[in-house]
C-alpha cells in the first residue's frame, strides 16, 4: 500500500510546500504518490515527477479541478483513497477546504496540521494557539493528514522521474462554481516560503506606513506579513495575516514591527530562527520572544534601519 | 428560511492554558469559558439575515455537557429564535459532531448552516467542511461576505493569496472567518428574555447517532520553550547584531 500527497499548485507552479509535505510522508516508509488536480496543469505534473521517492504521479487535468473546489475535488481524492492508506496535504487553505470532506466521506477522523509523524499512526500537533502540543494516535484504517509544512524540511526538487498516469474521470459535483478571484501579485517570496518575513501591526497606523517596511522588504528580499489588528483595520489585505487563524510562517528571520505579540500572533511566528522585534513599548509581551528587541518609535527606527542595511 | 448556527463552548481565547502535571490532557479547571469567537460571528451573520429580512428563524446548536446550554444562552440573547443542545459527556472529534449536526440538519431542513472556520481550543478546521459533505451539500469556508440571491448564495472566501469568489447552490454551509461581520454584545433586557426562549434537549440515541472514537490522545505537553533574547540601544547595535551575530542579513 501506499501514502498519497496532494500537491499544491496554481496550475502553473508546483508550490514549496508539496515537497514539505512529501518530506513529512517519508516518516510512513511505504510508497509515495502525488495528485495533481487542476486544469492545464501538466507543467505541474512535470515537475512533481522530479521530486525523488516519488513512485508515481497522477494527473487530473479538467475544468471541474480549475479553482480547487472542495465539493469536486474531495470526490477525485476520494476515488484514489482505495489504494492508499494515507493521504497527505499540506494544510493551505485549499486541503483545508478540500480534505475534511474526504475524510468525513470515507467516515475517518482527519488529523489537522501535525508537525510529527510516526509510522504506527503517532501524530503530534499543536491546539490551543501552539500552547499546547498534543500526541494523539488515529485507530482509523486510513490516515486522513494536513501537515504544517514549517515543520518539515523541503525534500529535493530534482533527480528523480516518476511516471505520470493520467486520470481521465471528471467529478463535477455541480454544487458549487467559480465567480472569480482577486489575487494579489507581488515580486516578493511567498510569506509561508520566505527565509525572511518583515512584518506590521496596528502600530503602523494606516496603510500608506506600510511602505516603510517595503523598502526594507526590497533589500533583504524578504516577504512582507501583518497582525490581524492590521488586516481588520484594512491597512492591508488578508492574505497577510500571521498567526493562530492566519498563515504559520517559520523564517530564519522574523522582523515584527509595532506588534504587541498576542498569543494568537505568536502562533504563527515563534518558530521562527531568530526574531526581531521594534516596539516603543518596552513591556511588550512580543520581547519575550524575540532574540533581538528595539525599544523604539517605529516611525524613527525604520528609515535608519532601511539606510543601514 | 431557516438558519441553523452551530456554538462552541471553548477556553476563552485570553486564557493561555497549560498541560495538567501529569501530562495526560490540558488543565481547564476554572478557567474563564466562551462562546468560541468564529461562532461569535456566525451567530452574528445570521441576525443580520434575519434583520435584513431574508431568514426567519434562527436556531442555535450545541454540543456537549449541560453547561454548553450557557452559550446557547448567549446566542438567543444575540437574538436566536431557539436553541437545541446535544447533551453528551465527551470531547468530541469534528467528525461525531458533524454526524450529531447533520441529523439536527435531518430534522430541521434549514437553508443554510453557519459555523466557525475553527474552534480555537482544537484549531481543527474541520466541522462545517465534514457536515458539508456528509450532507452532500456546497460550502463556503473562510466567508468573508455572504450575499444570498434567490436560490443560491455567493461567497467572498479568504483564500491563501487573496479573496475567491463562489456560487453555491442552497442549502449550503458557511464557515465563518474574521472579517464576516463585527459581533454585537447581548444587552440586559435581551439576556432576561432570553432565559424564556425555547431550548430543547437531545442525546445522540434520541438523534439516532451511534458514537464512534476515531483518535485517541496520548497525552500533551508544553511546546519548546523559546528564551526572551536581548534588548539593543540602537538601530547600529541591531544591525551589527544581525550581521555578525546572527548571521541572518
Ligand atoms: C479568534 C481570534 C483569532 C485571532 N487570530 C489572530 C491571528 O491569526 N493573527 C494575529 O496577529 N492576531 C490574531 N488575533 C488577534 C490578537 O488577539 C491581537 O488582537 C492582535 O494580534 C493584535 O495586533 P497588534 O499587535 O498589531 O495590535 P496591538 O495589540 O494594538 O499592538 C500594537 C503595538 O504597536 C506598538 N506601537 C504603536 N505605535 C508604535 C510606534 N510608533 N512605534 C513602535 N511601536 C508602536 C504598541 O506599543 C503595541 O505594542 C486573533 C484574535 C482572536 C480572538
Ligand atoms: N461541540 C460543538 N458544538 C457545536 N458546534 C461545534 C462544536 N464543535 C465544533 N463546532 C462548530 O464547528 C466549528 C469548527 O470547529 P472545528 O472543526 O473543531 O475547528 C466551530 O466554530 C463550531 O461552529
Amino acid at each position: 500500500m501506499s501514502t498519497l500527497v496532494i500537491a499544491e499548485h496554481d496550475n502553473r507552479e508546483l508550490k514549496p510546500a508539496t515537497l514539505n509535505t512529501v518530506e513529512a510522508a517519508k516518516a510512513l516508509g511505504s510508497d509515495i504518490n502525488l495528485l495533481v488536480a487542476g486544469k492545464d496543469c501538466a507543467g505541474v505534473a512535470t515537475a512533481a515527477a522530479s521530486i525523488p521517492d516519488v513512485s508515481k504521479v497522477y494527473i487530473a487535468d479538467n475544468e471541474a479541478y480549475e479553482h480547487q473546489l472542495a465539493e469536486n475535488v474531495s470526490l477525485l481524492i476520494l476515488d484514489l483513497a482505495q489504494q492508499h492508506d494515507a493521504i497527505l496535504a499540506p494544510a493551505t487553505v485549499n486541503n483545508k477546504n478540500s480534505m475534511p470532506r474526504v475524510a468525513a466521506l470515507l467516515g475517518v477522523s482527519q488529523i489537522s496540521d501535525v508537525i510529527s509523524i510516526k509510522a504506527d499512526g503517532i501524530f503530534k500537533r499543536p491546539i490551543y494557539a501552539g500552547n499546547v502540543i498534543a500526541t494523539v494516535k488515529s485507530n482509523d484504517p486510513k490516515w486522513i493528514v494536513t501537515v504544517r509544512t514549517t515543520a518539515f524540511d523541503a525534500c529535493s526538487a530534482e533527480g528523480g522521474s516518476a511516471p505520470i498516469e493520467n486520470l481521465e474521470v471528471i467529478h463535477d459535483a455541480k454544487l458549487s462554481s467559480f465567480v472569480k478571484e482577486e489575487v494579489a501579485v507581488s515580486d516578493r517570496p511567498e510569506l509561508t516560503a520566505a527565509e525572511i518575513v518583515i512584518s506590521g501591526g496596528r502600530g503602523m497606523q494606516n496603510g500608506d506606513n506600510f511602505k516603510l517596511l517595503e523598502g526594507i522588504a526590497d533589500k533583504l528580499g524578504a516577504a512582507m506579513g501583518a497582525s490581524r489588528a492590521a488586516v481588520d483595520a484594512g491597512f492591508v489585505p488578508n492574505d497577510m495575516q500571521v498567526g493562530q487563524t492566519g498563515k504559520i510562517v517559520a523564517p530564519d528571520l522574523y522582523i515584527a514591527v509595532g506588534i504587541s505579540g498576542a498569543i494568537q500572533h505568536l502562533a504563527g511566528m515563534k518558530d521562527s530562527k531568530v526574531i526581531v522585534a521594534i516596539n516603543k513599548d518596552e513591556d511588550a509581551p512580543i520581547f519575550q520572544v524575540a532574540d533581538y528587541g528595539l525599544v523604539a518609535d517605529l516611525f524613527e527606527a525604520l528609515p535608519e534601519f532601511e539606510a543601514k542595511i | 428560511m431557516k438558519v441553523l448556527v452551530a456554538v462552541k463552548r471553548v477556553v476563552d481565547y485570553n486564557v493561555k492554558v497549560r498541560p495538567k502535571s501529569d501530562g495526560s490532557d490540558v488543565d481547564i479547571n476554572n478557567v474563564k469559558m466562551s462562546i468560541n469567537p468564529f461562532c461569535e460571528i456566525a451567530v452574528e451573520e445570521a441576525i443580520r439575515l434575519k434583520e435584513a429580512g431574508i431568514a426567519e428563524e434562527i436556531i442555535a446548536v450545541s454540543i456537549g455537557g449541560a453547561q454548553v446550554q450557557e452559550q446557547i444562552r448567549t446566542a438567543l440573547a444575540l437574538g436566536a429564535d431557539r436553541g437545541i443542545h446535544v447533551q453528551t459527556e465527551d470531547s468530541l472529534e469534528p467528525l461525531e459532531i458533524a454526524r450529531l449536526l447533520k441529523s439536527i440538519l435531518d430534522k430541521e431542513e434549514p437553508t443554510l448552516v453557519i459555523t466557525g472556520k475553527q474552534s480555537i481550543d482544537g484549531d481543527h478546521n474541520q466541522t462545517g467542511q465534514m457536515l458539508a459533505a456528509l450532507a452532500g451539500i456546497p460550502q463556503g469556508t473562510f466567508a468573508s461576505e455572504i450575499t444570498i440571491e434567490r436560490d443560491h448564495i455567493s461567497v467572498i472566501r479568504e483564500v491563501d493569496g487573496g479573496l475567491q469568489t463562489v456560487k453555491l447552490s442552497l442549502p449550503a454551509v458557511v464557515t465563518t472567518d474574521l472579517r464576516l461581520n463585527e459581533p454585537r454584545y447581548a444587552s440586559l433586557p435581551n439576556i432576561m428574555k432570553a432565559k424564556k426562549k425555547p431550548l430543547d434537549v437531545f442525546t445522540p440515541e434520541e438523534l439516532g447517532v451511534e458514537l464512534s472514537n476515531h483518535i485517541d490522545l496520548v497525552g500533551v505537553e508544553p511546546p519548546p520553550d523559546r528564551q526572551a533574547g536581548i534588548k539593543v540601544d540602537d538601530v547600529d547595535a541591531l544591525v551589527d547584531k544581525l550581521r555578525n551575530e546572527a548571521k541572518v542579513i
